[in-house]
């Protein structure tokens, strides 16, 4: 937030101050801070807890239901599904979180560039959207995995890529609705400059909806993962994440129930936790509300 | 489907379910079927359907002897060169066209020469089809070919009404006409296929079905809750991770047989630069990687106990089976042995893995033994479309792949390792295997054939250009009120005999 | 507004032909040849090469573009490689169940997802907000697979209520149909609600904030008038540009959703026909999405306007 000048960020200064403080002052806000951290500081310490090799197969113990010994149970071909989940947490997070940002950075400006200024720049970048969203993720993805290899980056930038269009339309759609309220029209009329008619006025409402969207998109950009890891992008086998043991444990719904149950409960709570996070942004960066 | 056809096929279906005799049979296939033109389709579940739909010159038994279907008998000149076999008198085409020997060489020809036809290869031994009577032909061969039987067991012996294949062209697959037991009524892409009974048909008193409905249903879970549901009274393709459920689900029958294919590691030898590698060069590293892998373990942890391990083209149980070399046990010190003379510690391969759950069980557990051995294998997901052209390029270094079976062994391993072959993608060529290989296919002693098969496979047991891993059962679950199915080892759904119980 | 409508319609021209040059050029980028990938086990290289020049693949993209152009706009879209059917029959075969399916869902989304966003918004920080926001997000994070699975085997094997999979049209068996497309259409509904109900639920918190609603409070106005016609009137933007997009996040749910029961939908058209490399099929199926995102971003706009009327100048 550097390169805001004089005035504004003063006034952008003091509010995010304040945002901060009813952030903290918001319980609830603060637990989903802390389930997301959780799983960040396990995804983080894998590879230091006294856990086992999470691909360490067994043919005698395969598909075994929870246990002392194998506290979540183990899978397909006998690995302890605990230590794979631990060590899941990571691909997953990244495939979540990362994915998102890349939507995001890409989508807003995008949409705001489109909502604002309107006309044949609009049209543009509405029809390029409107292409991308025809386009099948499914085909997006193989070309991606031919041509850049199998990687988890790369199964990121499909990921992303594929939900940018979400956040351009939010955005232009928040855009539109706001620039003809009469505080903008008079912001504009007393000469204020475009940057700073979207900054102070423009993007605050361009945020809730981008937030919601945001932490919803984490849950199906971990879910997606697997599915390109199964296409060949993604996290390659025998490494895990939560979305390929989902995948796999598809084929065992009945036999071994637990495999699916896991990744799943797993998923639940991150996205639990990342939307009372958002939530609680939500609140405290609305300057309506106090 | 023209409007006329539509109303009476709307008709017919109309009057069909509105008899309260009408006995309905519904099949659960694992994929939708392509085209339903026996000389342009390329499926496996597509022979299924026709297996009820287009009857063959010849038909196997259970055993793979050769038994009349539409062939009543044949025999063979003393050179090789002519087979000679008596038609199936009485046999109509669903649209009434008699089945006669102008049929048969009208079949072969278009089998030959329509320019999409997929089977021209497996024909080519044929030079010339002769009407010698109404009721007779003669087939005149290049040179002496075993498997033409095995051929014409198949698509390439499935006959279609000359008449209809006339009219319709290319577009035969969307009303296919035969002469099997059923004809066909309506097909709805990805839906369903309805078949209904042929009244006229030669053996239409052992076939009890009014109606036989396939249904293909990909995911195999849901495929056999609609059979636990009643949705369906059979399905072929049981998840062997199924397998133990339905054995002990009483109102359910259980039934598998070992198949026909095989599934294996591809090791690109020679094709392309690709192939120009430690493990593609020096057949000790491949002989390594084979000795470290637990065969028997696949088998049980992966399919239940339901495959049955293999190390050559044809499964132990085949009598092509050469005994001299038997599935190997795991050895790992004798794989870090080999290792060693190839003087290397460890090393590094890629194997692409097609992109279904069961494949990839099973090669994450390959890659968990040859880790021991000195091995550090990579799998690389490839969905098909993407594998097949990175084989056929070579652009690969090792590749599983399957192969769904022949009849006769010839058609297990002759493309895949001969010079010239077809499929060949590993381009393992060895002139002495080249020769063997191709004088077991002129000789219908099966002896002799023996023998030759043998000398093939002590070179092929060295050279591993093709890791055989397993040999996959084909399992069926059936409701319990289904009596006489009989399972055939080429996967196939053969309906005489077969009953509803009231 | 007319002719705002025809003008849209006119620039939706150069979107299909973006799509369709996106979609050629694909062709040449994805791994894998249309022909080999049908060939199946046999692969005769001389039958190859016969259909590579028959369905004019050696041509260059350039000429195969152009001749499909020629085709389209006769409405010609050409053959399935795989099956031999013209693909504008497959479609017309495929689109009403893939209709009927999102309708369905877009029913289940709508019934669940608005009126649990507008309770949780009223209702905010109370238990009944924890468990709308709960239950909406499971809705989310359960993947549609499992659910799916799930159902068929309670409802379909263990009480036997509804069939387990499988496909009737609506005018051949209304009933029939309804009951195969129950369970596929709340699979797919459930995520799309939770992300309606989230969306509405921000929206109406933002709403009940503004000074307006204030003002209809300070004058007395009963609760529910001043939540349903001041609040959620104006929360309804962003749920109108969401809905436009969740036909996007509906299509490829159906894909997975379709799988499972086995609907002969547009999803397993497309997934077939990208797995098989049949082309034709795929551009035919990728022009009619991108109409239907093209109809369904119209409206939303066209919808803004007329819930904002002083956005008209903004379009």
């Amino acid at each position: 937030m550097t390169v805001i000048p004089e005035t504004g960020a003063e006034t952008l200064g003091r509010q995010e101050s304040r945002a901060w403080k009813k952030l903290k002052s918001n319980k609830i806000a603060i637990f989903g801070f802390a389930m997301v951290m959780f799983f960040i500081v396990i995804a983080v310490l894998a590879p230091v807890l006294p856990i086992a090799d999470p691909n360490a197969t067994s043919w005698t113990a395969i598909r075994q239901p929870p246990s002392a010994a194998h506290w979540l149970g183990t899978d397909e071909i006998g690995r302890d599904i605990f230590s794979r989940m631990i060590w899941g947490a990571q691909a997953s997070l990244l495939a979540g979180v990362v994915s998102v940002a890349i939507a995001v950075t890409l989508g807003v400006p995008f949409g705001l560039i489109s909502g604002y200024f309107g006309g044949w720049t609009d049209q543009i970048i509405q029809r390029m959207t409107d292409a991308l969203l025809a386009m099948p993720f499914l085909i997006l993805a193989i070309a991606l995995a031919a041509f850049l290899g199998p990687s988890l980056t790369n199964a990121m930038i499909a990921i992303g890529l594929s939900a940018m269009p979400i956040f351009i339309r939010l955005t232009r759609g928040q855009v539109l609705a706001v620039k003809t309220e009469d505080y903008v029209e008079g912001a504009r009329a007393i000469g204020l400059s475009h940057g700073k008619i979207i900054r102070r006025y423009i993007l605050p409402n361009v945020f809730p909806p981008i937030l919601v969207q945001a932490t919803l998109t984490v849950a199906t950009a971990i879910i997606a993962e697997a599915s390109l890891s199964f296409l060949g992008l993604g996290q390659q086998p025998p490494s895990p994440s939560w979305g390929s043991m989902l995948n796999t444990a598809k084929n065992f719904l009945s036999q071994a129930p637990w495999m699916a149950l896991w990744p799943g409960i797993a998923i639940f709570m991150v996205v639990i936790g990342f939307n009372l996070l958002g939530d609680g942004l939500r609140d405290a960066l609305d300057p309506r509300e106090n | 489907m023209t409007l006329k056809r539509l109303m009476a096929t709307l008709l017919a279906s109309a009057a069909l379910t509105g008899s309260a005799m009408a006995v309905d049979l519904r099949i659960g296939l694992q994929e939708d079927p392509d085209v339903l033109d026996p000389d342009q389709s390329r499926t496996f579940v597509g022979r299924i359907v026709y297996t009820s739909l287009c009857d063959k010159l010849v038909d196997i038994t259970p055993d793979l002897e050769y038994v009349p279907q539409l062939a009543t008998e044949w025999s063979w000149s003393e050179d090789g060169r002519q087979l000679t076999m008596q038609l199936r008198e009485g046999a109509t085409f669903h649209d009434g066209t008699p089945f006669n020997a102008e049929a048969v060489v009208a079949n072969i020809d278009r089998s030959q020469n329509l320019p999409e036809s997929r089977r021209q290869s497996e024909l080519a031994s044929v030079t010339g089809v002769e009407a010698t009577g109404e009721y007779e032909v003669v087939f005149t061969l290049e040179a002496p070919d075993a498997t033409l039987l095995a051929q014409l067991s198949d698509r390439a012996g499935m006959m279609i009404s000359p008449t209809a294949a006339e009219e319709a062209g290319l577009d035969f697959g969307n009303n296919p006409v035969c002469s099997g037991p059923y004809q066909f009524v309506e097909r709805v892409q990805q839906d369903r296929i309805v078949l209904e009974k042929f009244a006229d048909y030669w053996n239409a008193d052992n076939y009890h079905f009014d109606r036989v409905t396939y249904l293909p249903i990909p995911d195999t879970t849901v495929r056999l809750a609609n059979l636990q549901a009643g949705d369906l009274d059979m399905l072929e393709r049981l998840a062997p991770s199924d397998a133990p459920a339905v054995q002990q689900d009483e109102s359910l029958i259980y039934e598998d047989i070992v198949g026909l294919g095989y599934q294996g590691i591809t090791v690109n030898i020679d094709n392309g630069p690709n192939g120009d590698n430690p493990f593609g060069n020096e057949a000790k590293l491949r002989q390594a990687f084979s000795l470290a892998i637990d065969r028997n373990a696949i088998n049980e942890v992966v399919f239940q106990g339901t495959a049955s391990p293999g190390n050559q083209h044809v499964p132990p149980s085949s009598p092509w089976y050469v005994q001299d070399f038997p599935v190997p046990e795991r050895d790992v010190e004798a794989a870090r042995a080999l290792l060693e003379e190839a003087g290397v510690d460890r090393m590094a391969v890629e194997a692409q893995v097609p992109n279904n759950p069961v494949q990839q069980q099973m090669m994450q557990m390959v890659q968990a033994m040859v880790a021991e051995a000195g091995f550090d294998l990579s799998l690389k997901a490839t969905e098909f479309a993407s594998m097949l052209s990175a084989q056929t390029a070579g652009d690969y270094q090792l590749s599983q792949v399957g192969w769904s079976g022949r009849t006769d062994p010839d058609g297990n391993i002759h493309q895949f390792v001969t010079c010239e072959g077809g499929i060949n993608d590993s381009k393992y060529c060895n002139e002495e295997v080249d020769r063997l290989l191709n004088a077991a296919r002129e000789t219908n002693e099966m002896e002799e054939r023996k023998a030759l098969y043998a000398e093939a496979q002590a070179i092929l047991n060295e050279d591993l250009p093709i890791i055989y891993l397993y040999h996959p059962s084909w399992i069926w679950a059936l409701d319990n009120t289904i009596e006489g199915f009989v399972a055939y080892p080429d996967g196939m759904i053969r309906l005489e005999n077969v009953t509803m119980a009231e | 507004m007319l002719s705002y409508i025809g003008r849209r319609l006119l620039i939706a021209i150069p979107t299909l032909i973006i799509v369709s040059i996106f979609v050629f050029s694909l062709q040449k980028i994805l791994p894998g040849d249309p022909v080999l990938a049908m060939a199946g086990e046999d692969r005769n290289p001389e039958t190859l090469e016969y259909l590579r020049e028959k369905y004019r693949l050696n041509d260059p993209v350039i000429h195969q573009y152009f001749y499909w152009i020629g085709g389209a706009l006769q409405g010609d879209l050409g053959i399935s490689l795989r099956t031999n059917q013209p693909v504008t029959q497959l479609i017309a075969a495929k689109l009403p169940v893939t209709i009927q399916l999102a309708i369905m869902s877009m029913i289940f989304a709508f019934a669940i997802g608005i009126p649990m966003g507008i309770l949780s918004a009223v209702k905010k920080g109370t238990v009944l907000d924890y468990v709308a926001n709960i239950v909406a997000l499971s809705g989310l994070s359960i993947p549609n697979f499992w659910l799916g699975i799930m159902l068929i085997l309670l409802v379909s094997v263990n009480l036997g209520w509804l069939p387990a999979s499988g496909y009737e049209p609506f005018f051949r068996d209304p009933i029939r149909s309804l009951e195969t497309m129950i369970m596929p259409a709340f699979v797919l509904g459930t995520a799309l609600a939770a992300t309606l109900m989230r969306h509405t639920r921000s929206a109406m918190l933002g709403v009940l904030q503004a000074d307006y609603v204030r003002t209809a409070r300070a004058k007395g106005l009963s609760e529910k008038a001043v939540i349903l016609k001041h609040t959620f009137r104006n929360a309804v933007l962003p749920i109108v540009t969401l809905s436009a997009l969740l036909f996007g996040e509906l299509l490829a749910g159906a894909v997975l959703t379709e799988q499972i029961f086995t609907i002969p939908g547009f999803g397993k058209l497309i997934v077939d026909a990208v797995f098989n490399r049949d082309y034709a099929v795929v551009q035919g199926v990728v022009l009619c999405t991108a109409i239907g995102f093209i109809l369904m971003n119209l409206v939303a706009d066209v919808l803004y306007v007329l819930l904002n009327p002083r956005m008209r100048q903004a379009l």
